[in-house]
């Protein structure tokens, strides 16, 4: 295939689209599949086969929709309609009453002005939703694989990496790495082989970002991983998942199939002299894997166990050769710039942080779902406009980032703007992009025990501070909770957190005590108030009642 | 051992041995394809008994040390059978928000049984997941592979019963 063919394939499929009247699209992602997406869809297809309609309308399977908390969606694309809770009645409604009388189904309409959509903007979610997730044409005639073919024909891979240095991009798996300098070392590393790796292993309990994109837009990621290939001078790439996402799993082989048929990874890609292939590994349900050292050692057959960095991936990385390892999300960015620009995206977001960043909305909110927004937006419209704040009756009192190894931003920093800088002072991270919510029902000490009890599970064994002082930690939280402890304890918790946080081996280790400390940080009140209070001893003077005396 | 009818790669004469062999190969019995491996073979005979990870390490060339540590250093692996029915409780941070331990605490004492075990019959095994990522259906059960979402405590404990009475009516 050539460029050209790439392009008349797009032209194709797009004046297929517009030949068809109604362009039906309901939610297939993991959210609204669990809602029954899948009996709308039978439903839809019935009452459209029974109607005669099969010649004017489309039935198409999309990825996230972005509400996850009033699935199953269903939209029109024509007029731009988005309906919720869409069972099988109302798919009959919504064949009959919109595609037949043109009627809009008010009960179940979902109103687009609001602030949930309105406040978001999208570029890494920009096809899920609109285009078919199991179609590469859907995706080719949406702009696809336009920025690889423009990077294998008609740039070198120095002004690759140049364009997305300047773009500002960082990695978005959390620690904002700059992405263009992390291409820079991989390309300049010796190697006679090296690797491009996705980050797929998406493990922080309440984050779903990665999952999204996946399902709704596989042929993103292998796009942008074939452009970093191309970058850095890599001919294989892995993409590393969780066993825990079967659909993501099943979409990706089905997209890497594709778009092998077509010449767009393989040999020789469009007619160039780039090859580049791309296999799936698949995880086995252990959270320090998403450790960039610990994957390695996992996609090469072994116990996730990381090491000691330097000498860092991109140097050493799978079997000894250099290696780049980004998130889903940072790899989903890449063609967007390619095609429009660093400037473009450097324009997004703040100075220091640019574009924009996905996150999983849930918790004790009202709007829980997939949101992206500019980076810099106040938390306050994120969680208020965006999200239409807790739940009646209570009070936020705190949203948690970052997961595991992330902290929690009370109410005072509600106007606190969301960039890697800004988090970082009030104690959390930006994180992958889970967000949960807490408000005034949620228990401060319970959470910290929580996630410490996910790192006591999760730790891999392999340096002692982990290993050990989890547990311990995880034991004084226990005895807190019982209302058994003591200012000693409280004292020897927070000792016992900073070494922790400063003698572990790798990232787990070290950030595994950021939601006990964070939480110590602004919710100490609640750990006192569950503090065993001694009586209080008055000694009468003579020794007598003194039972250390006794 | 009496032969069989179409030749199994193992003395068991368990043909399931010819699927697991089709999946080392489709690896090239390449070491580094060991969790691949697993994964097939899990997904074959259902756990990895101690006689199938020595069948695999001699396959792939690998110390059964390595095999059986990797094996048990990954949750999603399982040495022990599972029950006829599986009841997967997300305890993701917003199903914890939303609940999800009083469901935990119910279904545990329902079944006197803790998550991570199966129950003396054999008829429910619990697992607790770290998250499905179906956070905006919190909380949620993946309930013999359907997801229920916003799940309630009785609604939890009503499922729990219904395998129960069935158990009783078809004795294994």
């Amino acid at each position: 295939m050539t460029v050209e063919d790439l392009q008349e394939m797009a032209e194709k499929e797009q004046t297929r689209q517009q030949q068809i009247k109604h362009r039906i699209l309901y939610c297939s992602a993991a959210g609204c599949v669990s809602c029954g997406s899948h009996g709308t869809r039978d439903a839809l297809t019935k009452v459209i086969k029974d109607a005669g309609l099969e010649k004017e309308c489309e039935i198409l399977g999309t990825g996230c929709m972005g509400l996850c908390g009033e699935g199953a969606l269903v939209k029109i694309q024509s007029d731009d309609t988005l309906y919720q809770r869409v069972d099988e009645s109302v798919a009959r409604r919504i064949v009959e009453e919109h595609i037949v009388a043109g009627r809009k189904v008010r009960e179940n309409l979902i109103d687009q002005t609001a602030p949930f959509f309105a406040a978001q903007v999208k570029i890494v979610l920009e096809n899920c939703g609109r285009i078919d997730a199991e179609s590469i044409e859907e995706y080719i005639a949406a702009g696809g694989y336009d920025a690889l073919a423009k990077a294998v024909t008609e740039l070198q891979p120095q002004e690759v990496i140049e364009e997305i240095r300047k773009s500002g991009l960082r990695g978005r798996g959390g620690a904002g790495y700059s992405t263009g300098l992390k291409w820079g070392i991989v390309r300049k590393a010796k190697g006679e082989q090296k690797y491009v790796v996705c980050n797929a292993d998406e493990g922080d309990p309440g984050a779903f970002m990665d999952r999204s994109v996946l399902e709704g837009d596989p042929h993103r990621i292998l796009e942008g991983m074939a452009i970093a290939g191309f970058a850095v001078g890599a001919s294989q790439g892995f993409i590393y998942i969780r066993a825990e996402y079967p659909l993501a799993i099943e979409r990706l082989r089905l997209a890497i199939k594709q778009a092998e048929r077509l010449g767009l990874l393989g040999n020789r890609i469009l007619e160039s002299q780039f090859n580049f292939r791309i296999d799936i590994r698949i995880g086995a349900g252990a959270f320090v894997c998403g450790e960039e050292t610990a994957l390695i050692r996992s996609i090469e057959g072994r116990r996730g166990r990381p090491r000691p960095r330097p000498p860092y991936p991109s140097e050493k990385g799978l079997w000894g050769m250099p290696t780049l390892i980004n998130n889903v999300e940072t790899y989903a960015n890449v063609s967007p710039i390619i095609n429009r620009g660093s400037a473009w995206f450097a324009a997004i977001g703040t100075p220091k942080s640019t574009g924009t960043k996905v996150f999983a909305l849930a918790g004790r909110i009202r709007n829980t779902g997939l949101i992206e927004v500019p980076m810099g937006i106040p938390l306050r419209k994120v969680i208020f406009d965006i999200g239409g704040g807790t739940p009646e009756g209570t009070e936020f009192k705190a949203a948690q980032t970052g997961g595991p190894s992330g902290g929690c931003i009370p109410a005072q920093f509600l106007d606190l703007p969301v960039d890697y800088e800004s988090l970082a002072t009030v104690g959390s991270i930006m994180g992958s992009g889970g967000m949960i919510v807490m408000d005034s029902t949620s228990n401060m000490v319970d959470v910290a025990r929580y996630f410490m009890d996910f790192c006591v599970d999760e730790s891999c064994g392999k340096c002692i501070p982990c290993r050990v002082g989890t547990v311990h930690i995880h034991g004084l939280l226990d005895k807190i909770s019982r209302g058994a402890a003591t200012t000693d304890d409280l004292v020897l918790l927070e000792e016992l957190c900073m070494m922790v946080k400063e003698t572990s081996l790798c990232g787990l280790g070290q950030s595994a005590p950021n939601p006990v400390l964070s939480t110590l940080r602004f919710f100490r009140n609640e750990y006192e108030e569950l503090l065993h209070q001694p009586e209080v001893f008055v000694p009468s003077g003579d020794g007598r009642d003194n039972p250390s005396n006794a | 051992m009496a032969p069989t009818a179409s030749k199994s790669p193992h003395p068991s004469g368990d043909n399931r041995f010819k699927l697991l062999d089709r999946a080392i190969a489709k690896h090239q019995a390449r070491g580094d394809a060991l969790i691949e491996v697993l994964h097939a073979a899990q997904g074959i005979f259902g756990f990895l008994e101690p006689d199938l990870l020595m069948y695999i390490a001699r396959a792939l060339k690998l110390p059964l040390s390595r095999v059986y540590g990797v094996a048990t250093f990954y949750h999603f692996f399982t040495l022990k059978p599972k029950g006829e029915h599986t009841f997967v409780l997300c305890t993701g941070t917003a199903c914890y928000v939303k609940g999800a331990a009083d469901i935990q605490k119910a279904v545990e004492h329902r079944c006197k049984t803790k998550f991570g075990e199966t129950t003396h019959d054999g008829k429910i095994s619990l697992v607790s997941a770290r998250c499905v990522g179906s956070c905006g259906l919190a909380p949620v059960a993946v309930v013999d592979n359907s997801v229920a979402g916003k799940l309630s405590v009785q609604g939890a404990v009503d499922q729990i019963e219904q395998w129960q009475v069935q158990a009783q009516e078809v004795p294994a």
